[in-house]
């Protein structure tokens, strides 16, 4: 193929009020504008949006999964960030 | 689905690293996703784009066949249904080729394996849709084919996969159902509604069984990709299911199988059905069915005509970005 290649998008769609915009896939479009009709055509067809985000996909920067291990387990020895590292005495009552 | 005939793996599957295949079978093992960036043996990639991609064209080229009747449905009902319907399978298409290039190829590319005839897609695509009767079969056996084999694609081990599976496999039961309320309708009315109705299951029965791909005993390799969770039913099994769950449902509409062995087994709780012909099947993938040049044609008739507008979309990006760019000069200095 001789032709020029579209450039490539991820979509994120918030699904409701009140919650996080949440990936969803990705699109092909020459510009942020058509990028933004073509997320709405392919992923909204069912009501299931009420905000479409686009950004290019060349510019997420994304860790590495080798760096899994470095990264994330250091927080598996800290059960004392969780609430229920600490006894309350039951005569409390909920906290 | 449209998976069928996919199931070939590839002879340099051998020569990996060791040590990384175990802990990536160990992680399939354990259920866990398998995504983009993770580490996994070529033989994976290359099984999985084949597939994903295949699947993609499937749902674009069968857009076809359904969109040959949207300009003469017979209400402003069922054109919106069947409008819905056909830009769904366009949406399915997006969805997989946006999963298979997560694997590292590109569109384009993808595209073009269409085009040139090297990619296969489902050979259900490659029969002709006659009457009107035959879209209510293509919604009740094709949509219903599709989602047996879809389903258990959900739990696909490749993340993107599954996920783009979960999003098609709600949308697919909307086909489904429209189509069997269609022949439903039909059945219920005038005699001559009732025939077409039986003249498109007769049709569309044994393609839609050959949907599921070769014969177990024919599909010897489908045991890598069930190892790598991929694939979790074998073809007969789904074929069997699709079976079962049909079968009644034709009795319902008061309709007749075009299999003459075609019995329920007591014992095993399961329909038995007649022989398949392979050798068509055979044809029809080989590129020898009824309507495979017609099909090929229309896609590269469209992909060339939509050639100026994709240019001149992205020259006139282009040409908005230079101009943006020369504004922020003008105003830094
Ligand atoms: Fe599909
Ligand atoms: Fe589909
Ligand atoms: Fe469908």
């Amino acid at each position: 193929m001789t032709e020029k290649k579209m450039p490539l998008w991820e979509v994120f769609i918030r699904s409701r009020n009140g919650l996080a915009h949440q990936h969803c896939g990705s699109i092909h479009a020459p510009d942020a504008e058509m990028a933004l009709i073509a997320a709405r055509d392919v992923y909204t067809r069912r009501g299931e949006g009420l905000s479409i985000w686009v950004v290019p996909s060349a510019a997420i920067v994304a860790s590495d999964p080798a760096d899994k291990d470095m990264l994330f387990e250091p927080t598996a020895s800290k059960v004392y960030r969780h609430p229920t590292f600490y006894e309350i005495p039951d005569e409390v009552g909920h906290m | 689905m449209y998976t069928q005939a996919l199931n070939t793996l590839d002879p340099q599957a051998a020569a990996e690293d060791s040590v990384l295949e175990a802990r990536f079978q160990a992680r399939i093992d354990a259920e866990e996703k398998i995504e983009p960036n993770d580490w996994m043996p070529a033989a994976y990639r290359r099984t999985l784009v084949r597939q994903i991609s295949q699947h993609a064209h499937s749902e674009i080229i069968g857009m076809q066949p359904e969109g040959n009747w949207i300009t003469r449905a017979p209400s402003l009902r069922r054109k919106a249904a069947l409008l819905a319907k056909v830009q769904d399978e366009g949406g399915h298409g997006m969805y997989l080729y946006a999963a298979a290039e997560t694997l590292g190829v590109s569109r384009e590319e993808l595209v073009e394996q269409l085009l040139s005839g090297k990619a296969k897609y489902s050979s259900i695509f490659n029969y002709p849709t006659l009457n009107w009767a035959d879209i209510g079969a293509i919604g009740w056996l094709v949509d219903g084919a599709a989602i047996m084999n879809q389903i258990p694609l959900c739990r696909c081990s490749y993340g993107p996969y599954a996920r783009a599976m979960i999003r098609v496999c709600k949308e697919e039961s909307f086909h489904q159902r429209q189509g069997y309320e269609l022949m439903l309708t039909l059945c219920r009315g005038t005699p001559e509604q009732k025939a077409m109705a039986q003249d498109a299951l007769n049709r569309w029965w044994w393609p839609s069984l050959m949907m599921f791909g070769p014969s177990d005993t024919e599909s010897v390799h489908s045991g890598q990709t069930m190892v790598w969770k991929i694939k979790r039913f074998s073809n007969d099994e789904l074929r069997q299911k699709f079976i079962d769950a049909t079968v009644p449902q034709g009795h319902f509409l008061g309709l007749t199988f075009p299999d003459p062995d075609l019995a329920f087994n007591e014992t095993t709780g399961h329909w038995e059905h007649g022989e398949i012909d392979w050798s068509e099947f055979a044809r029809v993938v080989a590129g020898d069915g009824p309507c495979n040049r017609q099909r090929l044609a229309a896609k590269r008739k469209a992909e060339a005509d939509g050639a100026w507008v994709r240019e001149a979309a992205l020259a006139h990006a282009d040409k908005r970005r230079q101009r943006q760019a020369a504004a922020w000069r003008v105003a830094a200095e």
